[in-house]
């Protein structure tokens, strides 16, 4: 394809250029709200069907990771749109720190989830045959504080009372919460592959005030992800917490 | 259409909203609202998502055409959320159902 520089033969201007791949990559995230829409759709559906399994499932969760890595991930994008204006006003150094910050802070927050996904493992929450939603309640181990599973166990056991399928029910939310938190984490090791091309372009001075075309999409991707975690901390942590 | 550089300060300003939106969806769960919790996090997530989209996406500086495939996303989400939530609530036997069987009850 004929090319000039940065410029292909197909585009007037840079300028031009750069409105069409934002348009593209827009076209491409409608389709990306609309995939994880119907996950939230499914979601919403079944904790209507069963809320008291919801409930019980969401306050096994960790908030405390969960608030965590929420910062972490808003700051990564902070960190992402600081690397957009980097680019834009042609500081080529910081444009690698900042790229470089955001990949840390994504690395970070995948490193969290593993933390959350072993404890869920260990805690016999991962849908299946072995699934207990009462094991963590019963086998506590010398670290947890006696008087939260205690609590924890009153609570499964009112739970119990107004649904005796727990057990199946709450499988229903592990396989959401796993499904959803799995496909986020997907989107966010991809996007780590993506700075990873972005900060080997930077680290060459490839971008510019006249084209940052690439960070600029490869942003408009990472704050995508970032607004799917936005709905997913308040409903996947959050639903029963008011006990 | 002349390209907008969007200052650091209003980045800094979006990134302490959607922080001070964090603690606030946070403190809102831990209060007893009734129906109104989950109407109240949905509420402040969508707030959230605006202004990354305003601002981290630079949707407010975007082409005409770019926002109309914006408000278009939401409009689609809208339609397949709402028709297929006014269908459950119609049909009170549905979901009942498509319960799974009671395995596993038991351990």
């Amino acid at each position: 394809m004929h090319r000039t520089g940065e410029l292909y033969g197909h585009f007037e201007t840079l300028e031009q250029q750069k409105e069409s791949a934002a348009l593209g990559m827009w076209i491409f995230l409608v389709t990306e709200v609309l995939f994880f829409g119907g996950l939230f759709l499914t979601y919403t559906i079944n904790r209507h069907a069963y809320p008291t399994a919801f409930g019980a499932g969401s306050n096994t969760l960790d908030l405390a990771l969960g608030g965590f890595n929420t910062v972490v991930l808003i700051m990564s994008s902070l960190t992402m749109a600081m690397a957009v204006w980097s680019a834009e006003v042609g500081k080529k150094q910081l444009v690698s720190i900042f790229l470089i910050a955001t990949l840390v802070l994504g690395t970070v927050f995948l490193g969290v989830k593993v933390i959350e996904y072993k404890q869920k493992f260990d805690h016999h929450l991962i849908p299946g045959s072995g699934f207990d939603i009462r094991y963590h309640a019963e086998h506590p181990t010398a670290t947890d504080n006696p008087g939260k599973i205690a609590e924890e166990r009153e609570e499964l056991e009112k739970a119990f009372a107004k649904d005796p399928d727990l057990n199946a029910h709450a499988q229903l939310y592990f396989s959401l919460y796993f499904g959803m938190t799995g496909l986020h984490a997907l989107h966010m090791i991809v996007g780590a592959g993506l700075l990873v091309w972005l900060i080997k372009g930077s680290f060459a001075g490839r971008y510019t005030p006249q084209y940052n075309t690439p960070v600029e999409i490869v942003g408009l991707y990472w704050h995508f992800v970032d607004i799917v975690w936005i709905y997913l901390f308040p409903l996947l942590y959050l639903i029963d917490r008011h006990h | 259409m002349s390209e907008h550089i969007v200052s650091p300060k209003i980045y800094l300003a979006i990134f302490l909203t959607l922080m001070a939106g964090t603690a606030i969806t946070v403190w809102a769960a831990y209060q007893n609202f009734g129906a109104f919790n989950i109407v109240i996090a949905l509420g402040i997530a969508t707030f959230k998502a605006t202004l990354v989209v305003l601002y981290f996406m630079h949707a407010r500086y975007s082409p005409k055409r770019t926002q109309l495939v914006i408000v278009c996303s939401v409009f689609w989400l809208a339609i397949m959320l709402a028709l297929t939530l006014t269908d459950y609530q119609t049909r009170e036997q549905s979901v009942s159902r498509f319960a799974p069987p009671a395995i596993n009850r038991a351990a």
